[in-house]
């Protein structure tokens, strides 16, 4: 038994915003109690979360943990160390490791790991075509029957829309979900930074806007052609933010996320020829970095994911253009999100939603993203007003590519549950039991 | 001449050189013109140092231009060459400038098709970096020797109208000069097809046109760019015919600038397309001047770079 005592419970599913305290027993939720006083008589545990915010367990619906294949960079057990760190206590990882997530065994494998190394709950999401090479779909149900979740090729861009079509049609039958890299190829190849006057200045090749928003578009009405489920990840441009805008006003299936970067950075960042600011899609300009804040806060953004992507020193520590993309994120991404309560424009109800009931929500995890009774005793415990900064030195990843070393924090999560296991605690007497 | 104290190691690009640099390192150069006159063109000022050029891209008047540079200073000079690019093939450009940096030279010189490359190398060598050239981003002595070759042939910068035509998007000439000319107080103009000339360019202050005639007409400078065939997987334009039609500098259009107008081209020239075999070879071409002009730029570089100036104060 274990008790998190009169914090501020917040479930964005119910709407309930009130102190309370969590029972929970194993792995479950047992019951909310209203108030700020605990019960007479508790045989267990206790966790006071005065002053604090108990959300349920964030999700991070946008993960590459390089698991297997790329250990070097990261793997199930760091990956979910950063994860719970970070404030997560489910993540959702691509496919694009090596081999591919394209076959059950490898579906297999990373729930297995996941399992016995992991600290936090781990769903693959499986390729939606073999090895990621666009040419002929994966064995959706059996993968389904493995522990995928989801489909994506993520990294690569679907680039034939009739094999995109296909894939959204077959799959509308089992109700399960395409997570689209959106991407029109042509137009991005050879490029490196967002088309603009940072990138025309240091002489770097652009990334047109109209290459995520032409695949954004065909994305959206082959999802209104099909009748399919379709969830565009990683927006990054105000086009993006309105075609997703108009695809909910007209009643389509259709979702989005976007990343803390795109809403923190702009290519203003790449300056000095950073290569931590060098993602896919690309950092782009303030009108952008606006509009996807603005899609946040009128709900037409549905998630915030970290888009965490680990590399190595070398593949950064070189030209520009040569390389790697991507930026790690599980321990920033929820403290900068948190840079948005600021304006008063988003709630922390809000917040919750975005990062663990929509999630939820979109893919189908059962028993996560609420805090109610039955649940999975999956809970972050959120300090609002913790005050620190981001170090390289606290990085749990093994990779260190991220752009915001040095940046002062306001809030962070200083406690995580996964299914009853404390996986995260920096609350005095409240040791980890992992 | 102007005195300074010269603190720079890297000379990188132009973008965080003042206009008191630019002018301290064409009078230095001045003086190195001035041993390029005597009958023995050499001097001790850089005798036991070494200058390392380090080439990524094919490249024969730069690398030799730097080379005649570093020997008229009496500094060893070795070239290292590879065409094929350190992404593309096995070590990385962290490994090969770690490597060089072992052997103590004084000063590399890079070029390299990654832009930013000479950043790269500046912040992982304990010697001066010298970029003789990093993609699209800079080529900083190539402005500095076309605005020093411009002062030779017009005394002044300022209020010059200085038409720079041809290829804008990919050029590293064209972005050091905007910083160098543009600094100088130039009336700068750039000109080519609206698919080489990216709209963003405006915020650099200069003119944009995709008009040859409105580019050419009262120029004090036309500056033509080398069409960059190799660069450009997908056409910016429909053929080197109609690109030479509309773009190209010859007698009848250059008539519409100024009578003792010049021209300018960093080289190689492609004839016929951008510039004609006439006008490349005619008496207002400064063509060549640019190139004689370069030794002493360089010059003047390695000589402070490698402390010639402190040592001899």
């Amino acid at each position: 038994m274990l008790l998190i005592e009169g914090g501020r419970v917040i479930d964005p599913g119910s709407g309930k915003d009130e102190i309370g305290s969590v029972v929970i027993a194993e792995g479950k939720i047992m019951d909310i109690l209203p108030g700020a006083g605990a019960p007479g008589k508790f045989e267990g545990r206790v966790i006071d979360a005065g002053g604090k915010w108990v959300l349920p367990g964030l999700i991070d619906m946008h993960v590459h943990l390089r698991d297997p294949g790329y250990e070097w960079k990261e793997d199930i057990r760091s990956g979910t160390a950063a994860a719970a760190s970070g404030g997560f206590s489910s993540v959702v990882c691509m496919a694009n490791t090596n081999p591919v997530n394209d076959h059950p065994e490898v579906t297999r494998y990373i729930r297995e790991k996941a399992a016995s190394q992991g600290t936090a709950n781990v769903f693959p999401v499986a390729a939606v075509t073999r090895g990621m090479e666009g040419k002929e779909m994966t064995d959706f149900a059996e993968l389904y029957e493995a522990g995928a979740v989801a489909f994506s090729d993520d990294g690569k861009p679907i680039r034939n829309p009739l094999l995109l079509r296909r894939a959204l049609e077959y799959a509308r039958a089992f109700d399960f979900l395409i997570l689209e890299h959106a991407e029109e190829h042509e137009l991005s190849e050879g490029g490196a930074a967002n088309e603009g006057w940072t990138a025309f200045r240091l002489g770097i090749p652009g990334i047109p806007h109209a290459a995520e928003e032409i695949a954004i578009a065909r994305d959206i009405l082959l999802a209104r052609q099909t009748g399919g489920r379709i969830h565009i990840q990683h927006i990054s441009t105000k086009m993006g933010v309105d075609l997703l805008r108009m695809a909910k006003r007209a009643g389509l299936r259709v979702t989005g996320e976007t990343a803390p970067h795109y809403f923190t950075l702009t290519d203003a960042a790449i300056e000095g020829y950073n290569t931590n600011a060098k993602m896919n899609p690309p950092l782009r300009g303030e009108e952008d970095r606006m509009a996807v804040l603005e899609g946040i806060v009128d709900g037409t953004i549905d998630a915030i994911a970290s888009d965490h992507a680990p590399h190595d020193v070398y593949t950064k520590r070189c030209e520009f253009v040569g390389a790697s993309n991507g930026i790690i994120g599980l321990e920033t991404a929820l403290p900068l999100s948190m840079a948005l309560l600021a304006g008063g424009k988003v709630s922390p109800a809000r917040l919750a939603d975005l990062f663990s009931a929509a999630p939820a929500r979109i893919l189908g995890l059962k028993g996560k993203g609420f805090l109610r009774r039955g649940a999975d005793a999956d809970v972050t415990i959120v300090d609002p007003d913790a005050e620190w900064e981001f170090r390289e030195s606290d990085v749990r990843s093994k990779s260190q590519n991220s752009p915001f070393f040095g940046w002062k924090m306001k809030g962070r999560a200083v406690a995580v549950l996964c299914r009853g296991r404390i996986t995260h605690s920096l609350l005095h007497g409240v040791p980890p039991d992992v | 001449m102007i005195r300074m104290d010269w603190r720079r190691k890297h000379v990188l690009g132009l973008a965080d050189f003042s206009t008191e640099e630019i002018e301290f390192v064409v009078d230095t150069a001045r003086s190195m013109e001035e041993v390029l006159t005597r009958d023995i063109k050499k001097v001790p000022a850089l005798r036991g140092k070494t200058v390392v050029n380090l080439f990524f891209e094919a490249s024969t008047r730069t690398r030799t231009s730097f080379e005649i540079a570093g020997k008229r200073l009496s500094a060893d000079v070795v070239n290292f060459t590879s065409t094929s690019s350190s992404v593309a093939k096995g070590e990385t450009l962290l490994d090969t400038a770690r490597n060089i940096d072992a052997m103590k030279p004084n000063i590399i010189v890079m070029r390299h098709p990654a832009s930013g490359a000479s950043h790269f190398l500046s912040r992982h060598v304990s010697c001066s970096v010298i970029n003789a050239g990093d993609g699209s981003n800079e080529h900083p002595t190539q402005g500095l020797l076309d605005l020093f070759s411009i002062l030779k042939a017009k005394g002044k910068i300022k209020g010059l109208k200085i038409s720079i035509i041809g290829d804008i998007l990919h050029s590293r000439v064209v972005r050091s000069n905007l910083h160098s000319l543009g600094r100088m107080g130039a009336d700068l103009w750039l000109c080519g097809p609206s698919t080489l000339l990216p709209r963003e360019m405006a915020r650099s202050g200069a003119n944009l046109t995709n008009d040859i005639r409105e580019a050419v007409r009262d120029a004090d400078v036309v500056m033509m760019l080398r069409i960059q065939l190799e660069r450009q997987k997908t056409a910016y334009f429909p053929s080197i015919r109609e690109y030479s039609r509309t773009y190209g500098l010859n007698r009848g259009i250059f008539s519409l600038a100024k009578k003792d107008a010049v021209i300018m081209h960093p080289g190689p020239i492609n004839r016929g397309v951008e510039l004609s075999d006439e006008l490349a070879d005619s008496a207002q071409s400064i063509i060549l001047n640019q190139v004689e002009t370069g030794v002493a730029i360089r010059m003047a570089l390695l000589y402070l770079l490698a402390g010639g100036h402190n040592a001899a104060h």
